[in-house]
């Protein structure tokens, strides 16, 4: 017990720095800036996992010894128990007015007729009775022990589900604009987190299209800005060939095919631009994806154009869906689109594309590219680039919706377990173990006179009132002499 | 206007009102404990000797030291003072939840939606947990404890952590908000309560200590009329044993929302982190009891640290650390 103690406050310390240092699960971004700032902490740190403290090996050396001490108790107790449940209740101790809780009295009844009624009386409160010699030993609340174990083999089940979930089950993301749509297959994610025994041929084959993404702010007061609704309103078939279905998918509210499930995640802004080259050729059109920045959905994005000619084009742009000027140029001032405008820089020359170097579609790669025009433009309006040489128009807005695409496997045998844990901790904690001995004899005058001793061996002081009523009630169906004998 | 401007300005009368009573109870508890006559307790001699050593058990020690009884026997009738400081927080409790209840009408949800607001409530959770402990036991040596921790905390709200009436952030719109928030609420206002207890126990035993050395108690003193430590050790451990299922429980159902709200069950966001690091302590706790050498002292030390992590994981947490569990406003 005392190893199990020191393990947990072990676990408990070791959890602190997941919290205070930033994790590259929970935020792979803020680890970044913290390598940029502490150019020479960062590395120490990531040498002993401290960006990954819930999947380090010290962290899982830690969980994994309280568990392997956890079974090394349980198992043992358990198999104990199963014997305890089986045997007598333990034999009286020799004198019971030793013991916290007694009383005397007198009945007048004979003994043996006494006996059976404190038996009948006592199995009546659900004790367990047997007869020892000449006292009854009666025990109850052997759920306690039941309890406590199924408590801690729950825990254990807990730990097995997790695992199942880790090794069978997948985390993908993927970035969809209005009207457009995504197969659940890896080739089709931005991101794609699998289990290390996840098939990708066995992905359940559903499809999802996004009609429309919509949301709400709240328009005036104290609270302008804060988001009331977001809604994706989407089709989906749940295999290819059979019929579409409507839904919305709301944060709380995610779309179910089986087990996997799929979640809102995150929403912005997609301006659409169409492109013309100096020959007047478009040769792009479409929506753009920009990232949000700021609470108010100012957000940054690049439009890159490989194909116009003679030289390629690239735009570097921030969105705001709310625009006022101020002193530092525009800034948004409201998430909804009331007033949407885009600061656009455009630049000439070779995107590098073909250089073999990846891209982020999120950047542009300035190395060879000479920075042209810059201009701020509201729908409709158009940046030429100098000498007439290709103009791009800001033809309008869409919004794109970010989903995340989780299979776990073992969520089910979680849950169960942790149901199942709840209810072993209440018995644990609420039921009491409590032993009753009874001995009825014959004093010299030849009445009858009961003893009872009782043992609550659980922590708590309830056993006295308990006691006091489990006396008054064998006292009933034990009766006093009758008056004559009070002389 | 989504907020009932009317209403929510008399929740915030309300709330005033409440501070008030609560602070007037608190001295009424204190004038009690320095002037009233002092609680009639057993001595300890008298239970002492009855430690027996019973049959051959199934399993573990019988070893057992009888406990004296959590009410003491010869009770006496509570002074007007006392009378005064249960009436008093009753009043407190009553224009308490009157003020949360208008609050709630006013933005026509439950009021759990924010700091200030979670912060109220589970005040009222710890006046409602230290009233229903004082119908089972004799409990008024916690009063004065209970009303300044509820007095703090409705400072805290009314001036720190005020957000004034209004919707929810969507993330917030389900009914787990509900299930998940009144059970971290409630868990918290019986963890306060424990955790109280808990640390009288210590300031008792250091007073013991003091005048058994014969040294004068400094601010030890505080507890000299409080029953025996042996009575403020069963205390906190049988509410904080009331507690833990309670706090597991909002732990699970915040696990379950957040399955429906984020994808998964279990992420490390700080809140959870700091949600597991308490809970862990609180099971140290629970074993510390019945374990050799850790009992009393110790397991008292380790339900007072979980305490700190409950706080921190409450303030701290919001505050300092960037996590999924930070909206409107704080």
């Amino acid at each position: 017990m005392r190893t199990a103690l020191i393990l947990l406050f072990l676990l408990a310390l070791a959890s602190i720095p997941g919290s205070v240092i930033p994790q590259r699960n929970l935020n792979p971004l803020r680890v970044q800036r913290y390598f940029d700032a502490h150019k020479d902490l960062a590395p120490v740190l990531d040498r002993f996992s401290l960006f990954n403290v819930f999947s380090a090996p010290w962290f899982a050396a830690i969980y994994l010894l309280l568990f392997l001490s956890l079974a090394g108790c349980v198992i043992p107790r358990s198999w104990q128990h199963a014997k305890a449940m089986r045997a007598r209740p333990p034999a009286p101790p020799r004198r019971l007015d030793r013991l916290p809780q007694t009383a005397t009295w007198q009945t007048g009844l004979e003994r043996d007729a006494a006996y059976a009624e404190l038996r009948t009386a006592l199995r009546r409160k659900r004790f367990r009775v047997d007869v020892h010699g000449t006292a009854l030993a009666a025990e109850k609340g052997y759920l306690r022990e039941t309890g406590n174990l199924v408590f801690h083999l729950a825990l254990l089940l807990i730990l097995i589900g997790v695992a199942l979930g880790s090794l069978y089950g997948y985390k993908a993301t993927r970035l969809v604009i209005d009207g457009k749509g995504f197969a659940n297959t890896v080739g089709s994610y931005d991101s794609w987190k699998p289990g290390r025994y996840v098939k990708t041929s066995s992905l359940a084959p559903f499809t999802i299209q996004m009609d429309r993404f919509e949301a709400s702010y709240i328009d005036s007061g104290p609270k302008a800005g804060q988001a009331e609704t977001f809604v994706a309103h989407v089709r989906y078939r749940s295999q290819p060939g059979s019929s579409w279905h409507t839904d919305d998918i709301r944060v709380n509210h995610p779309l179910t095919f089986g087990t996997t499930k799929v979640y809102l995640v995150g929403h912005g802004y997609a301006p659409r631009f169409t492109v013309r080259d100096d020959d007047g050729q478009v040769v792009f059109q479409g929506p753009v994806p920009f990232l949000p920045t700021d609470g108010n959905f100012g957000s940054t994005g690049v439009i890159k154009v490989p194909d116009a000619r003679p030289k390629q084009l690239g735009f570097s742009g921030f969105f705001l869906p709310t625009a006022v000027p101020s002193a530092q140029g525009f800034v948004s001032i409201f998430p909804g689109a009331k007033n949407p405008a885009v600061v656009l820089l455009g630049y000439r020359g070779d995107l590098g594309l073909d250089s073999g170097r990846p891209q982020s579609v999120y950047a542009l790669d300035d190395r060879r590219l000479d920075k042209v025009a810059t201009a701020a433009l509201g729908v409709g309006d158009t940046m030429v680039m100098p000498g007439g040489k290709g103009s791009i128009t800001f033809t309008g807005i869409d919004q794109w919706a970010s989903f995340q695409v989780t299979y776990d496997p073992g969520k089910r045998l979680v849950l169960i377990a942790t149901v199942v844990m709840i209810v072993g901790l209440l018995l644990s904690l609420r039921v009491r173990r409590r032993r009753v001995w009874v001995r009825a004899d014959r004093d010299e005058a030849g009445r009858t006179v009961i003893e009872a001793g009782g043992l609550g061996r659980s922590d708590s002081g309830a056993f006295v009132d308990e006691f006091a009523d489990l006396i008054a009630q064998l006292k009933e169906v034990t009766p006093p002499p009758a008056a004559t004998t009070k002389e | 206007m989504p907020a009932n401007d009317g209403l929510s300005t008399l929740s915030d009368y309300l709330f005033v009102a409440a501070v008030l009573s609560y602070a007037l109870a608190m001295l009424a508890y204190a004038a009690d404990a320095a002037w009233g006559r002092r609680v009639e307790t057993q001595s300890v001699a008298a239970v002492e000797p009855a430690r027996v050593l019973v049959g051959a058990g199934a399993s573990g020690s019988d070893l057992v030291t009888p406990q004296p009884p959590l009410t003491s026997t010869a009770e006496e009738a509570p002074s007007h003072v006392a009378n005064l400081a249960i009436a008093l927080t009753i009043i407190g409790w009553l224009v308490h939840a009157g003020a949360l209840a208008t609050r709630g009408f006013a933005e026509e949800r439950l009021p759990f939606g924010n700091m200030f607001e979670f912060a109220s409530a589970g005040a009222l959770a710890v006046s409602s947990a230290y009233l229903v402990l004082l119908t089972r036991q004799k409990a008024r040596w916690l009063g004065v404890a209970v009303m300044f921790t509820v007095v703090v905390m409705l400072g805290l709200a009314g001036t720190v952590l005020y957000t004034s009436a209004g919707p929810l952030v969507p993330a917030l719109h389900s009914y787990w908000l509900s299930i998940h928030v009144t059970a971290a609420i409630i868990s918290s206002g019986v963890l306060t309560v424990g955790s109280l207890a808990a640390v009288l126990y210590l300031v008792r035993l250091r007073y013991d200590a003091n005048v058994v050395a014969g040294r004068t108690p400094g601010l030890s003193r505080i507890a000299r009329l409080t029953p025996e430590p042996e009575v403020l050790d069963r205390t906190a451990y049988r509410v904080l044993a009331f507690a833990f299922p309670l706090w597991t429980f909002a732990v699970v159902a915040g696990a379950i929302w957040a399955e429906s709200a984020w994808g998964r069950y279990w992420g490390w966001d700080p809140k959870e982190t700091w949600a597991f690091i308490t809970w862990v302590i609180y099971a140290g706790y629970l074993h510390a009891r019945s374990t050799a050498g850790w009992r009393g002292k110790r397991a008292a030390w380790v339900a007072v640290i979980g305490y700190l992590a409950f706080l921190f994981n409450f303030f701290g947490v919001n505050i300092a650390i960037v996590g999924l569990h930070s909206y409107a406003g704080i």
